[in-house]
């Protein structure tokens, strides 16, 4: 085994188990902390497909702002431990059903890859932070633009909605 | 073995910087509480710690070691994983954004490799970036130390800090894109490279003068993401005892304070790196007799202090102080003795001074300055720092585009 793969292993390992933690722990804030192990994980997997830029922006996203407005909203909420009500324990067997047809769809693309997994020599140019804005600046441009007047859209109304209340 | 040696030279050079910046870091920031206290106590008309060692130098070590023999309970009712995470995450997330700081522009040629001070390559694309995204996972270990202490005043702090991290981040991110823009990296040392675009201008190419307004934002912002007065509120004493970390005592207080400490010099190195030059003298370059200046200050200084410990009132004064001024003194005449050694100091001298003067505003900030009512801090970081910095960027992009269309570049 090379170093890159076995990084690759320890990286995966601690995505699945943090995403595993994030499931089955019964405190809402150590969930959230399942979920930063996750994106940090992911971040780690980035590097290693020599995304530098995509892996901070990960950290610094999803890692940071997103993940500490969970953390802030379950501490401003006080949330206690998890509850089980009669619907949310119905909705297990479904869940568990939809787990084992995404794993079956999974593993079937999977074996029928013949190729094999192609490793992460095609990476630099297409990832670099100038390639990342050419594309987004440059080849998608409108559809970038329209993205982010859509979550203008959605600011303001939270904005108007939180407004509303005081009313 | 020598083979094996050899294979992992790379490895092992790197295992040791790494030890090696811990042991310094760990040093400058147990001195710093000494300067802090010394100079807080100057600003308010007091001596500050004179007892332990002469002028009181011993008395970072007598901090230490109380720490760690003071009795460490553990409160009743606490989420002990969280606990227990929370100290660690801070001090480690803050001791590892110092490893993307380059500390020179020379490599250190040791046994024919070149040893590049600092820890991460030169090369490292994105350097600051990546010290962004270390400093946003910084914000866990204050606010899971404050949520997981089942206590109301941490609980408080911890808030806080989350809610003023998250105000703060914006304008701290935004107010270097200007610094970004004018050099095309986000590589620290490419940053510094493009502050010595002329190397006659000196102190006036640095990205100070066209970005003194992405400076500013930046400071402040970056005063408030280090929870340091006057953005201490989550920590405040009059209000919240001692906000976040109000449950722990002992060493778990100590990596809490000397997390806070390393994130000051990390922010000192950005000041430094991104605003005022990194490692570039300010004086053309041209101006070779500056490059006698450390040993200018460095012999007086040794002079001065040989000449104080001569004088000082307790015996062990007398014995240590004037070794040190003469350690102090010899350091200085090395570096007139040996141009090479000189020459290669010149860098991290520059950058060394720069980080200093930082970590002085840093303290005298706290010593003259009242901490912000709650609705001033989120008022003025969404309301002011947030818009100016966006204002700095339009207008820096803009230049740059006129330059581009109009100034044949």
């Amino acid at each position: 085994m090379t170093a890159p793969l076995v990084v690759f292993f320890v990286l995966a390992g601690l995505a699945v188990i943090g995403a595993l933690s994030l499931i089955l722990q019964k405190h809402p804030i150590h969930s959230a902390l399942s979920l930063i192990v996750v994106m940090v994980a992911l971040a780690g997997l980035y590097l290693l497909l020599g995304a530098e830029f995509v892996a901070a922006v990960q950290i610094i996203v999803y890692g940071g702002a997103i993940m500490v407005l969970f953390v802030f909203v379950i501490m401003l909420l006080n949330a206690g431990v998890e509850e089980h009500t009669n619907l949310s324990r119905l909705a297990g067997p479904p869940g568990l059903l939809l787990v084992v047809a995404l794993a079956g769809f999974i593993t079937a693309t999977i074996v029928r890859t013949t190729a094999g997994v192609q490793g992460s020599s095609q990476t630099g140019a297409m990832a670099s932070t100038s390639g990342i804005s050419n594309m987004l600046f440059r080849d998608f441009v409108y559809p970038f633009e329209l993205t982010s007047f859509l979550i203008l859209v959605a600011v303001m109304g939270a904005t108007v909605l939180a407004q509303r209340e005081k009313h | 073995m020598r083979a094996i040696l050899f294979a992992n030279a790379e490895l092992i050079i790197t295992i040791v910087k790494i030890v090696l910046m811990l042991i310094i870091v760990l040093t400058v920031d147990a001195y710093l509480t000494w300067f802090e206290r010394k100079l807080v106590a100057h600003i308010q008309s007091r001596w500050g710690p004179h007892r332990v060692g002469p002028h009181g130098l011993l008395q970072p070590l007598a901090d230490g070691l109380k720490f760690l023999f003071k009795e460490d309970p553990t409160p009743a009712g606490v989420d002990k994983f969280v606990y227990f995470l929370a100290p660690l995450l801070a001090l480690t997330l803050a001791l590892t954004s110092i490893a993307i700081i380059p500390f020179g522009p020379e490599p250190l040629r040791l046994f024919g490799r070149e040893i590049y001070l600092g820890i991460a390559p030169p090369d490292l694309n994105v350097g600051i970036l990546a010290l962004f995204a270390i400093t946003a996972l910084g914000v866990y270990g204050v606010a899971l130390a404050g949520w997981s202490s089942n206590s109301k005043y941490p609980l408080m702090g911890g808030l806080r800090s989350s809610a003023q991290m998250i105000s703060y981040e914006l304008a701290l991110t935004m107010s270097v894109v200007g610094v970004l823009l004018m050099a095309g990296s986000f590589n620290l040392t490419r940053i510094i490279e493009a502050q010595a675009r002329h190397p006659e201008w000196g102190i006036f190419g640095w990205n100070i003068w066209p970005q003194i307004l992405g400076f500013l934002c930046f400071f402040i912002a970056a005063v408030a993401e280090t929870n340091r007065a006057p953005f201490d509120l989550p920590e405040a004493e009059s209000e919240l005892v001692a906000g976040f970390h109000t449950e722990y005592a002992s060493f778990k207080f100590a990596m809490f304070f000397i997390a806070e400490y390393t994130s000051m010099i990390t922010i000192s190195c950005l000041c430094s790196i991104m605003f005022f030059g990194g490692w570039l003298s300010p004086f053309p370059a041209s101006w070779t007799w500056t490059h006698y200046l450390p040993s200018v200050i460095l012999i007086p200084f040794g002079l001065w202090v040989i000449w104080d410990g001569i004088r000082y009132e307790t015996i062990f004064g007398r014995a240590i102080l004037p070794v040190v001024g003469i350690a102090i003194t010899a350091l200085g005449t090395v570096f007139v003795l040996y141009p090479g050694v000189n020459e290669f100091i010149q860098g991290p001298f520059w950058l060394l001074s720069k980080i200093f003067v930082f970590l002085f505003i840093y303290v005298w900030v706290r010593g003259t300055l009242p901490r912000f009512r709650y609705d001033q801090l989120m008022a003025f970081g969404w309301k002011l720092l947030l818009p100016l910095s966006i204002v700095n960027v339009i207008v820096t992009s803009f230049v740059i585009l006129a330059k581009m269309q109009w100034g044949g570049k």
